[in-house]
């Protein structure tokens, strides 16, 4: 309101320019008040009512997500109409918008937090020592005591071992292919580049089909678990491979230079200070495919194929997982079985969540500068150079001298290093 | 080495201009080879998998021919032979555009949110958020879809299905409108959501901060800088970010045969139960139909994999070409 001139206050003023336009409410329409606040509890609360009357009275409709559609149409609406009476047309448009965006993302976020919730809260109920115990070689559908005779062990050790060999496989090739997309360059990387974000949208089932087409249709291998972690390996390749070379681009050129510079060959300072400096990273990228490649079911039933027995070898015969352990559950019709269900689902999401936050935290050190500036520190402490042989530092360290000498020569810190 | 082994002291001879050699030592030769190798492998990666499931596919379109595009079920057993992937296809496409419809909207109002309207320390968590629920299991997806969004959701699917259906697509023909093709789109629209908003996330903070600060400079509020700057900037990245989710969409598996019950008949009316998909067909039939069977799924596969490749690479070039795709990877 600073542009309006006084009016009623002062008596001898000069002659007024023709008064501005009144805008009748705050010039920055984020401005946003107790008045604000007080009309979008109010639209909330009306449109409820008015949509609870018309919705399970008048027309007698039923079903929670119907009547929360409903509502947040009306509120919209009505959010609108009454902002304008009280702002201009464009600031009540631009209030409506945010509502509209501000609900999209919190409807995210709750979806979510309800998926996560409802299994734990599901699961947590029907926890049972023999889950972790037993496999489920005593399994007899029709039984109701079921959750008391089996357990699911083997799937989890055929998940451990089945997402261990595809990450064993599947992290080194993916680092060495964004090695080669971001370090080495040259011919190729471009369509290289093009093959593996198009892989990266490939159908998880197509994956296992495809595993399953070249091995067991050609009667090369039957069902095993490694046959699983290969298709689990085509899955996590691309994705991890993309966020290592993210990570890559990141690591500052000068660090590069300045490895070549001294000497190092290209594998040196790669290997050296590319990678480590790049680590934290390429350990997310790596945490999430694999937290990814956990969950995958389809693939999996063409190649490991289920089994209700303890199968320890990954190399031989047919072995279990957890989501597909999971999705025999869900398919069955039998009550005593979802309750298994719930308890897999959480044994499951659990151990997705455990790898997602594992990621996050192991990358929270996600700036390079940050990286950098550690690692520095630690080449200049003293203690440090002293050790400095059996750690071989990828800066000067490779002549046995101390590294990073010439930081440290200079007394005075304003005298110039260079003449 | 020889560079760095020289050093400039009193008492020595003058300098002799070091020769910089541009040839690579052997050790260099070795890794870049291999780095280059690895990465051709990819190549041939996406090659074998086309040509693996054409050979082993083959037999069965040697059967079909081209009615294998027209013809609905999968009898492979027996005297008359009946299979093909027509229905599967019409499904697979009726899924993606319900995801599409459902996700599209929450997705991009989610990037929005990231980019221009969430306080910096909510930031991070919020995309946090957004990742974990890419990379919740397709299976709890389905599970959670099963027992707790569908008895929710066919109450919308009945009232649709009366009051609506003057349109042709909400029409119904049978009272039953749970496990329909309307609800397994909305679980997978719910699930490529993540992927649509952390693509349009990134095309969307690309957008030049000197025309978003002169658009608000002119007087624009925020919601029509949005409208005038950054969807604008960021169309390029929205519409490759869509096809991506479609790609996702069309080859979900696990959620969709959890809740879709299968019926071949291919009916316009999405809310009515019943229908199938490319995924499901394979999924679930994988075993049955002997040899000729699998030959069949095979194929399915490969049709299946040859629509999700040519939408990714379409949206991948459609990205790079447009002003708001020059930094971005899908």
């Amino acid at each position: 309101m600073t542009t309006l001139a006084p009016t009623s206050s002062s008596t001898a003023a000069p002659p007024l320019p023709p008064t501005p336009r009144r805008i009748g409410a705050p010039l920055r329409p984020r401005d946003f008040g107790w008045a604000d606040a007080g009309i979008l509890a109010a639209s909330l609360l009306s449109s409820f009512l008015l949509v609870w009357v018309v919705f399970y009275q008048v027309t007698l409709l039923s079903g929670i997500f119907g009547f929360l559609l409903c509502w947040y149409a009306a509120f919209l609406a009505l959010y609108w109409v009454v902002t304008t009476q009280v702002v201009d047309r464009q600031a009540a448009t631009d209030r409506t918008a945010t509502v509209v965006v501000v609900t999209g993302a919190f409807l995210v976020l709750g979806i979510v937090a309800f998926i996560v919730g409802w299994v734990t809260w599901k699961g947590v109920g029907h926890l049972h020592t023999n889950l972790f115990v037993k496999d489920m070689s005593h399994f007899v559908p029709a039984d109701r005591n079921v959750l008391h005779q089996i357990g699911v062990l083997h799937a989890i050790v055929g998940t451990v071992e089945q997402v261990g060999i595809a990450a064993a496989i599947g992290v080194p090739v993916a680092v060495t292919t964004a090695v080669f997309l971001n370090e080495v360059g040259g011919r190729g990387t471009r369509i290289v580049r093009t093959v593996v974000t198009a892989m990266s949208g490939l159908p998880s089932i197509v994956a296992g089909v495809f595993v399953y087409s070249i091995l067991v249709e050609t009667s090369v291998s039957r069902y095993s678990g490694f046959l699983a972690s290969l298709a689990l390996f085509i899955l996590i390749l691309p994705s991890v491979t993309r966020t290592t070379e993210e990570v890559l681009r990141i690591v500052p050129g000068g660090l590069r230079e300045a490895s070549l510079a001294l000497g190092a060959s290209e594998f040196r300072t790669v290997w050296s200070v590319v990678l480590p400096t790049a680590r934290s990273g390429m350990i997310t990228a790596s945490l999430l495919g694999i937290a990814i490649a956990v969950g995958e079911t389809a693939p999996l039933i063409f190649t490991s194929f289920g089994n209700n027995n303890m199968n320890v070898n990954p190399f031989h015969g047919a072995q279990a997982a957890l989501p597909l352990v999971l999705y025999d559950f869900v398919r069955q019709p039998q009550g005593a079985l979802i309750d298994l269900a719930y308890a897999t689902a959480f044994i499951l999401l659990a151990l997705v969540l455990i790898l997602f936050v594992l990621a996050r935290v192991l990358g929270r050190q996600r700036s390079t500068s940050g990286a950098l500036r550690a690692r520095l520190r630690s080449v200049l402490r003293p203690s440090a150079r002293s050790g400095g042989s059996e750690n071989p530092s990828p800066v000067g360290g490779r002549a046995g001298r101390p590294p990073l000498e010439i930081l440290t020569v200079s007394p005075n810190p304003k005298e110039p290093l260079l003449p | 080495m020889a560079i760095a082994t020289e050093t400039v002291g009193p008492g020595r001879a003058p300098l002799t201009p070091a020769t910089i050699r541009n040839d690579r030592r052997k050790g260099d030769r070795v890794f870049r080879g291999f780095a280059r190798g690895t990465g051709y492998a990819t190549l041939v990666l996406l090659f074998l998998i086309g040509l693996f499931l054409f050979i082993e596919g083959w037999p069965a379109i040697h059967v079909a021919g081209w009615h294998f595009f027209t013809t609905s079920g999968f009898q492979t057993i027996g005297k008359t032979k009946h299979f093909g992937v027509e229905a599967s296809l019409y499904g697979t496409v009726v899924v993606a555009l319900v995801a599409l419809a459902v996700g599209t909207p929450v997705a991009i109002a989610t990037a929005l949110f990231l980019t221009e309207y969430a306080p910096r320390r909510l930031r991070p968590f919020m995309i946090a958020v957004v990742d974990l629920a890419a990379a919740i299991p397709s299976v709890i997806y389905g599970l959670w879809a099963i027992y707790e969004l569908q008895p929710n959701v066919v109450g919308i699917s009945g009232w649709m299905s009366r009051h609506l259906s003057w349109i042709p697509i909400f029409k119904v023909a049978t009272p039953q409108v749970n496990a329909s093709l309307f609800i397994a789109g909305l679980v997978v629209g719910i699930m490529i959501v993540p992927i649509i908003a952390s693509v349009t996330r990134e095309v969307f903070s690309l957008t030049p901060p000197g025309e978003k600060e002169g658009a608000l400079a002119l007087g624009a509020t925020r919601s029509a800088m949005i409208r005038r700057v950054v969807l604008p900037f960021g169309r390029g990245g929205m519409i490759s970010a869509v096809m991506l989710g479609m790609g996702r969409a069309l080859g979900e598996t696990i959620a969709v045969v959890i809740i879709l019950s299968e019926s071949f008949f291919i009916s316009p009316h999405i809310l009515q139960s019943g229908g199938t998909t490319v995924a499901q067909l394979i999924a679930v039939h994988f075993g049955q139909g002997g040899r000729l069977g699998t030959q069949a799924l095979l194929f399915a596969g490969l049709v299946l994999f040859a629509v999700t490749l040519a939408i990714n690479l379409a949206a991948s070039a459609i990205v790079s070409r447009s002003r708001s795709g020059a930094g971005v990877d899908l």
